[in-house]
Protein backbone atom coordinates (compact mmCIF):
# COMPACT_ATOMS: atom_id res chain seq x y z
CA UNK A 1 0.00 0.00 0.00
CA UNK A 2 1.72 2.92 -1.09
CA UNK A 3 0.65 6.73 0.59
CA UNK A 4 -0.37 8.56 -2.12
CA UNK A 5 -2.32 5.76 -4.23
CA UNK A 6 -3.42 8.08 -5.90
CA UNK A 7 -1.47 10.52 -7.17
CA UNK A 8 0.10 10.77 -10.67
CA UNK A 9 2.83 11.97 -11.51
CA UNK A 10 2.98 14.13 -14.65
CA UNK A 11 4.76 17.26 -15.35
CA UNK A 12 1.67 19.51 -15.90
CA UNK A 13 0.77 23.41 -15.27
CA UNK A 14 -1.68 21.81 -13.15
CA UNK A 15 0.81 19.96 -11.33
CA UNK A 16 3.01 22.94 -10.73
CA UNK A 17 0.15 24.98 -8.98
CA UNK A 18 0.84 25.27 -5.45
CA UNK A 19 -1.26 23.09 -3.24
CA UNK A 20 -3.20 25.28 -1.72
CA UNK A 21 -4.52 27.37 -4.33
CA UNK A 22 -6.06 24.18 -5.67
CA UNK A 23 -7.81 23.02 -2.86
CA UNK A 24 -9.37 26.42 -2.99
CA UNK A 25 -10.45 26.43 -6.53
CA UNK A 26 -11.87 22.55 -5.98
CA UNK A 27 -13.83 23.65 -2.76
CA UNK A 28 -15.16 26.56 -4.49
CA UNK A 29 -16.09 24.79 -7.97
CA UNK A 30 -18.03 21.99 -5.43
CA UNK A 31 -19.94 24.58 -3.97
CA UNK A 32 -21.07 26.19 -7.41
CA UNK A 33 -22.18 22.70 -8.43
CA UNK A 34 -24.19 21.88 -4.90
CA UNK A 35 -25.34 25.35 -5.29
CA UNK A 36 -27.24 25.12 -8.99
CA UNK A 37 -30.73 24.06 -9.34
CA UNK A 38 -30.99 20.67 -10.11
CA UNK A 39 -33.86 21.59 -12.89
CA UNK A 40 -31.27 23.47 -14.95
CA UNK A 41 -29.45 20.47 -17.00
CA UNK A 42 -27.05 22.35 -19.10
CA UNK A 43 -25.05 23.69 -16.70
CA UNK A 44 -23.94 20.15 -15.63
CA UNK A 45 -22.82 19.43 -18.73
CA UNK A 46 -20.60 23.18 -18.76
CA UNK A 47 -19.35 21.92 -15.52
CA UNK A 48 -18.41 18.41 -17.16
CA UNK A 49 -16.71 20.10 -19.93
CA UNK A 50 -14.63 22.29 -17.65
CA UNK A 51 -13.60 19.56 -15.41
CA UNK A 52 -12.91 17.83 -19.00
CA UNK A 53 -10.50 20.79 -19.80
CA UNK A 54 -8.48 20.72 -16.48
CA UNK A 55 -7.86 16.51 -17.05
CA UNK A 56 -6.20 17.58 -20.40
CA UNK A 57 -3.89 20.09 -19.07
CA UNK A 58 -3.15 17.80 -16.13
CA UNK A 59 -2.76 14.99 -18.62
CA UNK A 60 -4.80 12.37 -16.76
CA UNK A 61 -6.42 9.95 -18.91
CA UNK A 62 -9.99 10.11 -18.66
CA UNK A 63 -10.15 6.13 -18.01
CA UNK A 64 -8.18 6.52 -14.84
CA UNK A 65 -10.46 8.84 -13.58
CA UNK A 66 -13.17 6.83 -14.57
CA UNK A 67 -11.83 3.98 -12.86
CA UNK A 68 -11.35 5.67 -9.35
CA UNK A 69 -14.95 7.52 -9.99
CA UNK A 70 -16.64 4.07 -9.38
CA UNK A 71 -16.11 4.56 -5.99
CA UNK A 72 -19.52 6.91 -5.96
CA UNK A 73 -21.33 3.56 -7.03
CA UNK A 74 -22.73 2.32 -3.79
CA UNK A 75 -24.29 5.95 -3.01
CA UNK A 76 -25.50 6.28 -6.65
CA UNK A 77 -27.22 2.90 -6.68
CA UNK A 78 -29.74 4.81 -3.43
CA UNK A 79 -30.32 7.10 -5.99
CA UNK A 80 -32.04 4.50 -8.42
CA UNK A 81 -34.77 3.83 -6.03
CA UNK A 82 -35.68 7.47 -5.96
CA UNK A 83 -37.96 7.51 -8.93
CA UNK A 84 -39.54 4.50 -7.91
CA UNK A 85 -40.02 5.22 -4.44
CA UNK A 86 -40.53 9.00 -5.11
CA UNK A 87 -44.35 10.45 -4.40
CA UNK A 88 -46.07 12.88 -6.52
CA UNK A 89 -46.26 13.28 -9.94
CA UNK A 90 -46.01 10.48 -12.07
CA UNK A 91 -44.36 10.06 -15.91
CA UNK A 92 -44.67 6.91 -17.32
CA UNK A 93 -41.89 5.11 -19.38
CA UNK A 94 -41.31 1.65 -20.88
CA UNK A 95 -44.07 0.62 -19.00
CA UNK A 96 -42.62 2.23 -15.43
CA UNK A 97 -44.51 4.24 -13.71
CA UNK A 98 -41.70 7.07 -12.29
CA UNK A 99 -41.67 10.10 -10.15
CA UNK A 100 -41.13 13.22 -11.77
CA UNK A 101 -40.16 14.77 -7.93
CA UNK A 102 -37.84 11.52 -7.64
CA UNK A 103 -36.38 11.21 -11.33
CA UNK A 104 -35.10 15.19 -10.05
CA UNK A 105 -33.60 13.98 -7.09
CA UNK A 106 -31.60 10.93 -8.24
CA UNK A 107 -30.63 13.30 -11.52
CA UNK A 108 -29.20 15.70 -8.62
CA UNK A 109 -27.25 12.78 -6.63
CA UNK A 110 -25.83 11.40 -9.83
CA UNK A 111 -24.78 14.96 -11.69
CA UNK A 112 -23.49 16.52 -8.67
CA UNK A 113 -21.97 13.76 -6.67
CA UNK A 114 -19.92 12.75 -10.21
CA UNK A 115 -19.15 15.89 -10.74
CA UNK A 116 -17.69 16.20 -7.21
CA UNK A 117 -16.33 13.22 -7.12
CA UNK A 118 -14.37 13.89 -10.18
CA UNK A 119 -12.77 16.95 -9.20
CA UNK A 120 -11.46 15.21 -5.71
CA UNK A 121 -9.67 12.95 -8.30
CA UNK A 122 -8.31 15.46 -10.68
CA UNK A 123 -6.98 17.15 -7.26
CA UNK A 124 -5.64 14.22 -5.66
CA UNK A 125 -4.17 13.08 -9.17
CA UNK A 126 -2.30 16.82 -9.41
CA UNK A 127 -1.36 16.63 -5.97
CA UNK A 128 1.38 14.73 -3.55
CA UNK A 129 -0.80 13.98 0.03
CA UNK A 130 1.88 15.61 1.45
CA UNK A 131 0.97 19.01 -0.44
CA UNK A 132 -2.08 18.77 0.77
CA UNK A 133 -1.38 19.13 4.14
CA UNK A 134 1.20 21.87 3.04
CA UNK A 135 -1.69 23.04 1.53
CA UNK A 136 -3.93 22.85 4.32
CA UNK A 137 -1.25 24.22 6.23
CA UNK A 138 -1.17 27.65 4.55
CA UNK A 139 -4.76 27.80 4.54
CA UNK A 140 -4.84 27.99 8.75
CA UNK A 141 -6.35 24.55 8.93
CA UNK A 142 -5.69 24.07 12.48
CA UNK A 143 -2.31 22.35 13.61
CA UNK A 144 -3.88 19.38 15.06
CA UNK A 145 -5.69 18.57 12.08
CA UNK A 146 -2.96 18.61 9.93
CA UNK A 147 -0.08 17.20 12.73
CA UNK A 148 -2.87 14.22 12.54
CA UNK A 149 -2.86 13.57 8.94
CA UNK A 150 1.36 13.83 8.91
CA UNK A 151 1.62 11.66 11.15
CA UNK A 152 -1.22 9.19 10.11
CA UNK A 153 0.72 9.80 6.17
CA UNK A 154 3.97 8.17 7.91
CA UNK A 155 2.48 5.82 10.14
CA UNK A 156 -0.14 3.93 7.63
CA UNK A 157 2.62 2.14 5.71
CA UNK A 158 4.35 0.96 9.00
CA UNK A 159 0.99 -0.30 10.11
CA UNK A 160 -0.02 -1.82 7.33
CA UNK A 161 3.22 -3.81 7.38
CA UNK A 162 2.20 -4.33 11.26
CA UNK A 163 -0.57 -6.37 9.89
CA UNK A 164 0.60 -8.02 7.09
CA UNK A 165 3.20 -9.47 9.57
CA UNK A 166 0.79 -10.52 12.52
CA UNK A 167 -1.42 -11.76 9.27
CA UNK A 168 1.32 -14.00 8.57
CA UNK A 169 2.27 -15.45 11.19
CA UNK A 170 -1.14 -16.30 12.36
CA UNK A 171 -1.05 -18.23 8.75
CA UNK A 172 1.98 -19.59 9.24
CA UNK A 173 0.99 -21.55 13.02
CA UNK A 174 -2.32 -22.79 10.51
CA UNK A 175 -4.81 -20.35 10.91
CA UNK A 176 -7.42 -20.90 8.45
CA UNK A 177 -10.28 -18.33 8.32
CA UNK A 178 -13.42 -19.26 6.88
CA UNK A 179 -16.16 -19.21 9.29
CA UNK A 180 -17.29 -16.50 11.38
CA UNK A 181 -16.26 -18.17 14.83
CA UNK A 182 -12.70 -18.03 14.02
CA UNK A 183 -12.69 -14.41 13.52
CA UNK A 184 -12.01 -14.26 17.02
CA UNK A 185 -8.18 -13.92 16.61
CA UNK A 186 -8.99 -11.60 13.81
CA UNK A 187 -10.20 -9.39 16.19
CA UNK A 188 -7.45 -10.33 18.88
CA UNK A 189 -4.85 -9.11 16.14
CA UNK A 190 -6.71 -5.68 15.91
CA UNK A 191 -6.51 -5.32 19.14
CA UNK A 192 -2.75 -6.02 19.19
CA UNK A 193 -2.22 -3.54 16.65
CA UNK A 194 -3.89 -0.73 18.19
CA UNK A 195 -1.65 -1.50 21.62
CA UNK A 196 1.37 -1.50 19.32
CA UNK A 197 0.50 1.35 17.31
CA UNK A 198 0.00 3.03 21.15
CA UNK A 199 2.92 2.12 22.16
CA UNK A 200 4.67 3.45 19.23
CA UNK A 201 2.71 6.34 19.56
CA UNK A 202 4.22 6.78 23.21
CA UNK A 203 8.04 6.00 21.49
CA UNK A 204 7.68 8.59 18.84
CA UNK A 205 7.01 10.88 20.79
CA UNK A 206 9.66 10.15 23.43
CA UNK A 207 12.08 10.86 20.19
CA UNK A 208 10.20 14.19 19.40
CA UNK A 209 10.65 15.37 22.88
CA UNK A 210 14.17 14.55 22.95
CA UNK A 211 14.51 16.90 19.75
CA UNK A 212 12.72 19.65 21.72
CA UNK A 213 9.66 19.14 20.47
CA UNK A 214 7.09 21.72 22.45
CA UNK A 215 3.72 21.07 20.93
CA UNK A 216 4.17 22.40 17.63
CA UNK A 217 6.01 21.26 14.39
CA UNK A 218 8.69 23.54 13.13
CA UNK A 219 6.96 26.18 10.08
CA UNK A 220 8.21 24.20 7.17
CA UNK A 221 9.82 26.32 4.45
CA UNK A 222 8.40 27.17 1.28
CA UNK A 223 7.29 30.43 -0.42
CA UNK A 224 3.54 30.95 -0.12
CA UNK A 225 1.44 30.86 -4.03
CA UNK A 226 2.51 33.95 -6.12
CA UNK A 227 -0.71 36.28 -7.35
CA UNK A 228 -0.91 34.53 -10.44
CA UNK A 229 -1.60 31.07 -9.81
CA UNK A 230 -4.35 32.23 -7.87
CA UNK A 231 -5.71 33.97 -10.31
CA UNK A 232 -4.75 30.45 -12.93
CA UNK A 233 -7.05 28.45 -10.61
CA UNK A 234 -9.86 30.92 -9.73
CA UNK A 235 -10.66 30.47 -13.91
CA UNK A 236 -12.21 27.07 -13.05
CA UNK A 237 -14.64 27.99 -10.15
CA UNK A 238 -15.02 31.70 -11.89
CA UNK A 239 -16.06 30.24 -15.17
CA UNK A 240 -18.64 27.25 -13.51
CA UNK A 241 -20.33 30.16 -11.36
CA UNK A 242 -20.77 32.12 -14.76
CA UNK A 243 -22.07 29.17 -16.63
CA UNK A 244 -24.14 28.17 -13.24
CA UNK A 245 -25.53 32.06 -13.08
CA UNK A 246 -26.13 32.46 -16.78
CA UNK A 247 -28.87 29.49 -17.20
CA UNK A 248 -30.36 30.44 -13.84
CA UNK A 249 -31.33 33.80 -15.06
CA UNK A 250 -31.79 33.05 -18.68
CA UNK B 1 38.49 19.63 33.28
CA UNK B 2 34.72 18.86 33.18
CA UNK B 3 33.47 15.64 32.55
CA UNK B 4 30.97 15.71 29.65
CA UNK B 5 28.80 13.57 31.69
CA UNK B 6 28.13 13.40 35.20
CA UNK B 7 26.12 10.83 37.06
CA UNK B 8 26.21 11.11 40.56
CA UNK B 9 23.47 9.08 43.01
CA UNK B 10 21.39 8.41 40.73
CA UNK B 11 17.82 7.01 41.88
CA UNK B 12 14.80 6.29 40.10
CA UNK B 13 11.72 4.39 40.89
CA UNK B 14 8.61 3.96 38.55
CA UNK B 15 5.30 5.22 39.50
CA UNK B 16 4.41 1.72 40.08
CA UNK B 17 6.90 1.19 42.68
CA UNK B 18 9.55 -0.81 40.94
CA UNK B 19 13.00 0.22 41.43
CA UNK B 20 14.95 0.84 38.00
CA UNK B 21 18.27 2.62 39.38
CA UNK B 22 19.31 2.72 42.94
CA UNK B 23 22.41 4.88 42.90
CA UNK B 24 24.24 5.04 39.61
CA UNK B 25 27.75 6.99 39.50
CA UNK B 26 29.12 7.25 36.26
CA UNK B 27 31.53 10.01 34.51
CA UNK B 28 32.56 9.93 31.23
CA UNK B 29 35.28 12.35 29.39
CA UNK B 30 35.30 14.27 26.61
CA UNK B 31 36.16 12.07 23.42
CA UNK B 32 35.21 8.68 24.70
CA UNK B 33 33.23 6.16 23.70
CA UNK B 34 31.47 4.18 26.53
CA UNK B 35 29.80 0.91 25.77
CA UNK B 36 26.81 0.75 28.73
CA UNK B 37 25.99 -3.26 29.00
CA UNK B 38 23.58 -5.10 31.00
CA UNK B 39 21.15 -7.64 31.18
CA UNK B 40 17.39 -6.64 30.05
CA UNK B 41 15.80 -4.72 32.79
CA UNK B 42 19.14 -3.71 34.19
CA UNK B 43 17.58 -0.06 33.98
CA UNK B 44 19.91 0.40 30.87
CA UNK B 45 16.78 2.75 29.07
CA UNK B 46 15.63 4.21 32.17
CA UNK B 47 19.38 5.41 32.80
CA UNK B 48 19.50 6.87 28.88
CA UNK B 49 16.41 8.67 29.46
CA UNK B 50 17.62 10.74 32.37
CA UNK B 51 20.62 12.03 30.38
CA UNK B 52 18.32 14.50 28.81
CA UNK B 53 15.31 15.05 31.53
CA UNK B 54 12.76 13.13 30.07
CA UNK B 55 12.62 10.61 33.08
CA UNK B 56 13.21 12.49 36.37
CA UNK B 57 12.17 12.69 40.13
CA UNK B 58 14.59 10.01 41.93
CA UNK B 59 17.67 11.80 44.04
CA UNK B 60 20.50 12.32 42.70
CA UNK B 61 21.84 14.32 39.74
CA UNK B 62 22.71 14.20 36.27
CA UNK B 63 25.70 16.76 34.81
CA UNK B 64 26.27 17.07 30.93
CA UNK B 65 29.22 19.07 30.92
CA UNK B 66 29.08 20.73 34.03
CA UNK B 67 24.88 21.70 33.51
CA UNK B 68 22.83 19.99 35.82
CA UNK B 69 19.63 18.39 34.18
CA UNK B 70 16.63 20.34 35.86
CA UNK B 71 13.42 19.34 34.36
CA UNK B 72 11.87 22.22 36.47
CA UNK B 73 13.75 24.84 34.63
CA UNK B 74 12.33 24.33 30.95
CA UNK B 75 14.79 27.04 28.89
CA UNK B 76 17.92 25.45 30.22
CA UNK B 77 16.17 21.73 28.87
CA UNK B 78 15.95 22.77 25.82
CA UNK B 79 19.93 23.27 25.49
CA UNK B 80 20.39 20.12 27.37
CA UNK B 81 18.33 18.13 24.85
CA UNK B 82 20.67 19.97 22.39
CA UNK B 83 23.71 18.86 23.56
CA UNK B 84 22.27 15.19 24.67
CA UNK B 85 21.37 13.07 21.54
CA UNK B 86 19.67 10.23 22.00
CA UNK B 87 19.17 8.10 19.24
CA UNK B 88 16.29 4.92 19.93
CA UNK B 89 16.29 1.32 18.86
CA UNK B 90 13.68 1.67 16.38
CA UNK B 91 14.38 4.28 13.14
CA UNK B 92 10.88 4.17 12.64
CA UNK B 93 9.99 5.65 16.23
CA UNK B 94 12.43 8.69 15.37
CA UNK B 95 11.99 8.88 11.85
CA UNK B 96 8.41 10.54 11.77
CA UNK B 97 8.40 13.55 8.96
CA UNK B 98 7.69 12.50 5.66
CA UNK B 99 11.15 13.02 4.23
CA UNK B 100 14.34 12.32 5.51
CA UNK B 101 15.31 16.05 5.16
CA UNK B 102 12.59 17.57 6.93
CA UNK B 103 13.27 14.97 9.54
CA UNK B 104 16.48 15.94 9.95
CA UNK B 105 15.43 19.53 10.00
CA UNK B 106 13.30 18.98 12.99
CA UNK B 107 15.27 19.26 15.71
CA UNK B 108 17.13 22.41 14.52
CA UNK B 109 13.95 23.64 13.93
CA UNK B 110 13.01 23.56 17.06
CA UNK B 111 16.57 24.76 18.25
CA UNK B 112 14.97 28.28 16.23
CA UNK B 113 17.19 27.87 12.93
CA UNK B 114 15.84 28.50 9.36
CA UNK B 115 16.20 29.31 6.06
CA UNK B 116 20.17 28.54 4.65
CA UNK B 117 21.22 27.94 7.87
CA UNK B 118 19.03 25.47 8.62
CA UNK B 119 19.47 23.52 5.28
CA UNK B 120 23.20 23.53 5.81
CA UNK B 121 22.71 21.61 9.21
CA UNK B 122 20.83 18.95 7.44
CA UNK B 123 23.18 18.70 4.90
CA UNK B 124 26.13 18.57 7.10
CA UNK B 125 24.25 15.63 9.02
CA UNK B 126 22.98 13.61 6.35
CA UNK B 127 26.64 14.18 4.28
CA UNK B 128 28.09 12.67 7.94
CA UNK B 129 26.15 9.80 7.84
CA UNK B 130 26.67 9.24 3.83
CA UNK B 131 23.00 9.77 3.29
CA UNK B 132 23.40 13.02 1.12
CA UNK B 133 21.79 11.70 -1.66
CA UNK B 134 18.79 10.93 -0.18
CA UNK B 135 17.56 13.96 1.09
CA UNK B 136 14.05 14.06 -0.52
CA UNK B 137 13.21 9.94 -0.17
CA UNK B 138 10.19 8.78 2.21
CA UNK B 139 12.03 7.41 5.29
CA UNK B 140 9.75 4.13 4.39
CA UNK B 141 11.36 3.25 1.20
CA UNK B 142 14.71 3.14 2.68
CA UNK B 143 16.57 -0.04 3.80
CA UNK B 144 17.02 -0.73 7.50
CA UNK B 145 20.55 0.23 7.73
CA UNK B 146 19.69 3.45 5.83
CA UNK B 147 17.13 4.13 8.56
CA UNK B 148 19.20 3.69 11.34
CA UNK B 149 21.83 6.26 9.45
CA UNK B 150 19.33 8.52 9.16
CA UNK B 151 18.14 8.49 12.73
CA UNK B 152 21.66 9.15 13.91
CA UNK B 153 21.84 12.15 10.99
CA UNK B 154 18.86 13.53 12.56
CA UNK B 155 20.69 14.45 16.11
CA UNK B 156 24.22 15.17 14.37
CA UNK B 157 22.13 18.19 12.76
CA UNK B 158 21.86 18.94 16.56
CA UNK B 159 25.48 18.98 16.92
CA UNK B 160 25.25 17.60 19.95
CA UNK B 161 28.32 17.06 22.79
CA UNK B 162 27.48 13.37 23.89
CA UNK B 163 25.69 10.70 21.92
CA UNK B 164 23.58 8.09 23.09
CA UNK B 165 22.85 5.24 21.00
CA UNK B 166 20.42 2.49 22.62
CA UNK B 167 21.35 -0.87 20.61
CA UNK B 168 22.46 0.80 17.57
CA UNK B 169 23.46 -2.57 15.51
CA UNK B 170 20.30 -4.16 16.34
CA UNK B 171 19.01 -5.88 13.07
CA UNK B 172 21.76 -4.64 10.56
CA UNK B 173 23.22 -6.75 8.00
CA UNK B 174 26.82 -7.23 8.83
CA UNK B 175 27.63 -4.26 5.84
CA UNK B 176 25.22 -2.24 7.02
CA UNK B 177 26.55 -3.02 11.09
CA UNK B 178 30.51 -2.34 9.63
CA UNK B 179 29.39 0.95 7.80
CA UNK B 180 27.72 2.46 11.29
CA UNK B 181 30.92 1.40 12.68
CA UNK B 182 33.15 3.88 10.20
CA UNK B 183 30.84 6.58 10.57
CA UNK B 184 30.85 6.60 14.63
CA UNK B 185 34.03 5.75 14.99
CA UNK B 186 34.92 8.95 12.65
CA UNK B 187 32.57 11.24 14.30
CA UNK B 188 34.57 13.59 17.03
CA UNK B 189 32.17 13.54 19.72
CA UNK B 190 31.39 11.64 23.27
CA UNK B 191 29.82 9.04 22.67
CA UNK B 192 27.62 6.31 24.89
CA UNK B 193 26.09 3.26 23.83
CA UNK B 194 23.80 0.68 24.97
CA UNK B 195 24.52 -2.60 23.48
CA UNK B 196 23.76 -6.26 24.28
CA UNK B 197 26.12 -6.74 21.25
CA UNK B 198 29.39 -7.38 22.50
CA UNK B 199 31.89 -7.84 20.01
CA UNK B 200 30.68 -4.31 18.78
CA UNK B 201 31.62 -2.64 22.08
CA UNK B 202 34.80 -4.26 21.80
CA UNK B 203 35.16 -2.83 18.43
CA UNK B 204 33.88 0.57 19.03
CA UNK B 205 34.77 1.61 23.23
CA UNK B 206 37.79 0.92 24.97
CA UNK B 207 35.62 1.69 28.41
CA UNK B 208 32.78 -0.17 29.11
CA UNK B 209 30.59 -0.14 31.88
CA UNK B 210 28.01 -2.97 33.31
CA UNK B 211 24.70 -1.56 34.68
CA UNK B 212 22.79 -4.49 36.81
CA UNK B 213 20.14 -4.47 39.16
CA UNK B 214 20.00 -0.54 38.95
CA UNK B 215 23.67 -0.17 40.32
CA UNK B 216 26.94 -0.17 38.28
CA UNK B 217 28.66 -2.95 38.46
CA UNK B 218 31.70 -2.71 36.53
CA UNK B 219 33.71 -0.05 35.00
CA UNK B 220 36.84 -0.99 32.89
CA UNK B 221 38.61 -1.56 29.43
CA UNK B 222 36.09 -3.43 27.62
CA UNK B 223 38.46 -6.11 26.68
CA UNK B 224 39.28 -6.52 30.74
CA UNK B 225 35.65 -7.17 30.79
CA UNK B 226 34.81 -9.49 28.76
CA UNK B 227 37.43 -11.68 29.34
CA UNK B 228 36.51 -11.89 32.85
CA UNK B 229 34.55 -15.12 32.78
CA UNK B 230 33.10 -15.02 36.41
CA UNK B 231 32.06 -11.22 36.03
CA UNK B 232 30.60 -12.23 32.62
CA UNK B 233 28.71 -14.72 34.62
CA UNK B 234 27.46 -12.90 36.80
CA UNK B 235 25.45 -10.18 35.12
CA UNK B 236 24.01 -12.03 32.37
CA UNK B 237 26.37 -11.17 29.77
CA UNK B 238 27.29 -14.20 27.36
CA UNK B 239 30.05 -13.66 24.31
CA UNK B 240 28.93 -15.25 20.92
CA UNK B 241 29.75 -18.59 20.41
CA UNK B 242 33.58 -18.81 19.20
CA UNK B 243 33.98 -15.36 19.92
CA UNK B 244 37.55 -14.81 21.65
CA UNK B 245 37.98 -10.65 23.24
CA UNK B 246 42.05 -11.20 23.90
CA UNK B 247 42.10 -11.72 19.68
CA UNK B 248 42.13 -7.83 19.28
CA UNK B 249 40.97 -6.19 15.53
CA UNK B 250 44.03 -5.33 14.03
Amino acid sequence: MSAAPLFLDRPSPVHRLAPEVKIVATVLFTIVVVATPREHVLPFAGFAVLLAIVAAIARVPAFWLLKRATIELPFVLLAVWLPVAGHGERVDWLGLSLSVDGLYGAWNIVAKGTLGVLASLLLAASTTSRDLIIGLDRLHCPSVFTQIATFMLRYLDVLVDDARRMRIARLSRGYDPRFLWQVKAFAVGVGALFLRAYERGERVYLAMVSRGYTGRLPVTSGEPAPAAQWVASAMLPVASAGIALATVLA
Amino acid sequence: MTPTLRITGLHFAYPDGSVALQGVDLTVAEGERVALLGPNGAGKTTLVLHLNGILHGGSGSVEITGVRVDPADRSRLADIRRRVGIVFQDPDDQLFMPTVAEDVAFGPANLGLRGPELHERVTEALDAVGMGDYRDRAPHHLSFGQRRRVAVATVLAMRPEVLVLDEPSSNLDPASRRELYEILTGLPITILMVTHDLPYALQLCDRSVILDGGRIAADGPTGDLLADAALMERHRLELPFGFNPLIRRT
